[in-house]
């Protein structure tokens, strides 16, 4: 009932006194709540067990990868299923960065980000040349050129993949810095640098993907995906945004594979380049939570987070029992957790449309 | 001589890759879905021919046929009670549900045959050869894989453009509202396609099992080699889909010659080469 | 004379939008009934509802003594009702003698209608049966649409449209083939929005207007009035 009164962000349509919102005030609260939220996990590792932190690191850069996919599949119309390959990028210019060229790992995420936009940009046109779900095994296939390259890359141990030596995080900047804050070793210190990385990663891209599903390209992007007459019309355009979308989902994607690379300091091809790990989860996160909603994948991600808890140690029975809970959510409740609690009660606390409201 | 026994290794190989792709493409021609599990119910249709020659003492035939109904059947049933309900407009939801099945069947071989590698037992089949000329060595196992490729596809021709089953086929795949017109059940034809394509698994499980090592693992990897079949061949064109394969199956034996560890790799790029030159593939089909 | 096939009080929806509001229709076996009305008046609807493309109350239509407002179309389509759609729509993968075939796929009966028996009515069919749909002109399109649906022997042909953006000279053709269609012992309900050419075919007619009927009888009781009231409101 809340979000029926008083619109926060309003403009005028015409005359006749109806106005277009999009913000409910339910939303400025949540808004509120969630900065809020934000400002408590930042100040967290002053308090937080270490295995915690490790925890919410896992937390984040899933909840950070799903969001990413759900932008690129729910709003670009980009089904893929082979984002490991910007994972397993980003992870291995890290370490090509740090071990061979001896830079700052702090600095070579960004340059992680890059290499894996430039590859996104590289082989885009290639694969949207394939029509809709093949796009989706087209891109399994260049997720698996990555992990054949790079095991082929002797300098970092081939298909065995290689260690971080402790050289490259022991003098990592802000490394000292964080230990004189919190009084803690440097491993405690360097995981706290991850978390805090992760953190600033999964703000910044929910903040994004929430300002470009309100934008006007978001919103084109959305109509071409209901429309194919539409997507047409508009279909240059639409090409253009899928494509920038593509490649900065790949930037950012390749950003949170360094980061995770960088805290577990073990890199092999196979993991780099799982399927399992970095897309399996992935969409079990966004099927969960809601395709199409940006608050979905956080009640997915959560979800992933208590069931990987008690039941990882089953191995295979484990993720046998995550496919059965996504098909049988797929069949039975398609808009996911939080898309159907949202639609049944009405609650949007990050609302994307656009309604037409008498002020 | 090596260069055309590289050759002629490689087109064999993509007799069974065109195996792997033809219940890939087959759904895909009918329906316009795509079974992201194909390749893991390759894997598991190996493991119920598997089950039945080892653990029943049925010869390799007789578990070949039972586990062709066998796989129809789940393929009927698949469609009707699971698929059936997500196709539409948005192709997100079967993606995402034979995605899932893709791990669901991983995991549940796993499970009940633990990771080792198997393999099917042709007897002194699997390693007899024929010696065509001089220096050039022709495996019976591969040779038969090619031939049976051959005879599936002229038996799915003959389905497609011959029989009444075939005609509603197509009417379906053109619009399946005016099929329904003609008193063509379009539910059921679905099934029939996804019954056929994990009929047709069946014999590509067995052409690949008796010359090649399988586990639960592999699945994801036979699905990409049948994509890249299905597209370097051109969609539409199930000779095309047989070119196809046998263009992977040449460039991987080549990429092996250089170097064993490059023959998966050379195949991918094969893919994203023709991709790149000719993306309606080598031999499309005319478009009606 | 026996009712083949009645509505009552039929109410068609698409979505939330009403479509027809309480329509009763009514043919009888051997009978030739038009379906007229403007643009949008709910001619198509009621030929769909007919054939089971939308799904309505069980017991608003009635074929044959069943109830069939809520069955699949390709069970009514196998009970013995063909359409012949609005716009032909072919299958365009499928050569002109497949298309013929594939009406043939869940037809009712076999006879009087075949290959042979629609080749006589369409020689030029028969000379171009290999050939593509799509390289045909509009008539000959037309023709192998109505051959598809005489392929399954109906007891009842719908035609939607069936002079649509055809030659006058070809619409002559055409509509001199209804007779010989009742001859094979199938009733006919024509839709169309050329009323004069409709009512001088037809025994009886049905007028449609926003979904409701507006009139309904015998064209000769009618005046030409009466049926412009009809169609357009007064």
């Amino acid at each position: 009932m809340l979000e029926r009164a008083n619109p926060v962000s309003e403009s005028r349509v015409g005359e006749g006194g109806w106005r277009v919102v999009v913000g409910t005030r339910l939303s400025r609260i949540a808004a509120i709540v969630a900065a809020f939220v934000v400002v408590g996990l930042v100040v967290l590792p002053a308090f937080a067990s270490r295995a915690l932190i490790q925890d919410l690191i896992f937390v984040f850069t899933m909840l950070a990868l799903a969001q990413l996919w759900n932008v690129l599949a729910g709003w670009g119309g980009l089904i893929t299923v082979g984002q490991q390959a910007f994972v397993g990028l980003g992870g291995y210019v890290l370490f090509a960065a740090t071990v061979l060229a001896g830079l700052d790992p702090l600095l070579a995420i960004p340059l992680a980000g890059l290499f894996a936009g430039l590859v996104a940009a590289l082989i885009g046109p290639l694969l949207f040349r394939l029509e809709g779900p093949y796009f989706a095994i087209g891109s399994w296939v260049v997720a698996e050129v990555c992990r054949l390259l790079c095991a082929q890359f002797k300098p970092l141990g081939g298909g065995t993949g290689t260690s971080l030596p402790n050289v490259v995080t022991a003098n990592m900047w802000g490394l000292k810095p964080v230990q004189d804050l919190l009084a803690v070793r440097a491993p405690v210190a360097r995981d706290v640098i991850v978390y805090w990385l992760t953190l600033v990663v999964v703000v910044a891209t929910i903040a994004a993907i929430y300002a470009f599903a309100r934008s006007r390209l978001g919103l084109a992007l959305a109509a071409t995906r209901d429309s194919m007459a539409a997507s047409r019309s508009i279909g240059i355009r639409a090409h253009r945004i899928r494509y920038g979308l593509w490649i900065v989902c790949g930037v950012a994607t390749g950003i949170v594979g360094a980061i995770v690379y960088l805290q577990k300091a073990r890199i092999s091809p196979d993991a780099a380049f799982s399927v399992t790990d970095w897309t399996a989860y992935v969409l079990f996160i966004a099927v969960i939570g809601g395709v199409r909603t940006i608050e979905g994948p956080v009640v997915g991600v959560l979800l992933l987070w208590a069931l990987q808890h008690y039941l990882a140690q089953f191995g295979s029975l484990y993720l046998l029992l995550l496919g059965l809970i996504a098909i049988v959510m797929m069949l039975f409740l398609p808009k996911g957790l939080w898309g159907t609690f949202a639609e049944r009660a009405d609650i949007h606390l990050m609302p994307l449309r656009r309604r037409l409201r008498r002020s | 001589m090596a260069v055309i026994d590289t050759l002629v290794q490689g087109a064999l190989l993509g007799g069974v890759y065109a195996l792997f792709a033809l219940g890939l493409s087959l759904i895909f021609g009918v329906m316009r879905l795509v079974n992201l599990a194909h390749g893991d119910f390759i894997v598991l249709a190996a493991f119920i021919v598997l089950v039945g020659a080892t653990s029943f003492g049925l010869s390799l035939p007789v578990a070949t046929l039972i586990a062709v109904v066998a796989m129809f059947c789940l393929g009927f049933a698949l469609q009707r009670l699971v698929l059936e309900a997500v196709l539409g407009e948005d192709i997100m939801p079967p993606l995402l549900i034979t995605f899932g099945l893709s791990i669901v069947i991983q995991n549940g071989l796993l499970l009940g045959f633990g990771a080792d590698s198997r393999r099917l037992d042709a007897g002194a089949f699997e390693t007899r050869s024929l010696e065509v000329v001089q220096g050039l060595n022709v495996g019976l196992a591969p040779l038969l894989a090619l031939i049976v490729a051959i005879a599936v596809i002229l038996l799915l021709q003959l389905l497609f453009y011959r029989t009444a089953l075939g005609r509603a086929f197509r009417a379906t795949s053109d619009n399946p509202e005016i099929a329904q017109l003609m008193g063509i059940d379009h539910r059921n034809i679905y099934a029939v396609a996804v019954g056929i394509s994990l009929a047709v698994s069946v014999i590509a499980a067995v052409a690949f099992g008796i010359r090649a090592n399988f586990d639960p693992a592999i699945g994801p990897a036979r699905l990409l080699y049948a994509f890249e079949a299905v597209i370097i061949g051109g969609l539409g064109s199930l000779w095309g889909t047989l070119a196809g394969g046998m263009v992977l199956g040449i460039a991987q034996t080549v990429g092996a010659r250089i170097d064993p560890e490059w023959q998966i790799l050379a195949g991918h790029l094969a893919f994203l080469l023709v991709l790149f030159l000719q993306p309606r593939g080598l031999f499309p089909a005319r478009r009606a | 004379m026996t009712t083949l096939l009645a509505t009552h009080a039929l109410d068609a929806f698409y979505g939330d939008f009403q479509a027809l509001f309480g329509v009763d229709f009514e043919l009888a076996q051997g009978e030739a009934v038009a379906v007229v009305g403007a643009n949008g008046a709910g001619k198509s609807t009621l030929l769909k509802s007919l054939v089971g493309l939308l799904r309505n109350r069980h017991d608003a239509i009635h074929f044959l003594d069943h109830d069939i407002g809520d069955r699949p179309a390709p069970e009514i389509v196998r009970m013995g009702l063909a359409l012949v759609p609005e716009g032909r729509q072919l299958f365009a993968s499928l050569s002109v003698e497949e298309n013929l075939l594939v009406g043939a796929y869940g037809a009712a009966r076999r006879e009087p209608w075949a290959l042979d028996t629609v080749y006589e009515l369409f020689p030029v069919l028969r000379e171009r049966r290999r050939g593509n749909v799509a390289d045909m002109s509009g008539g000959q399109q037309q023709m192998v649409a109505i051959g598809r649906a005489l392929m399954s022997n109906p007891r009842v042909l719908l035609c939607d449209e069936i002079s649509l953006g055809l030659a006058p000279v070809i619409v002559e053709d055409i509509y001199r083939l209804i007779p010989r269609i009742r001859a094979g012992g199938t009733s006919v309900v024509i839709v169309e929005q050329d009323v004069a050419r409709a009512l001088r075919t037809v025994d009886r007619f049905y007028c449609l207007q926003e979904g409701r009927v507006t009139l309904a009888g015998r064209p000769a009781d009618v005046s030409f009035d009466d049926v412009r009231k009809a169609y357009f409101g007064a």
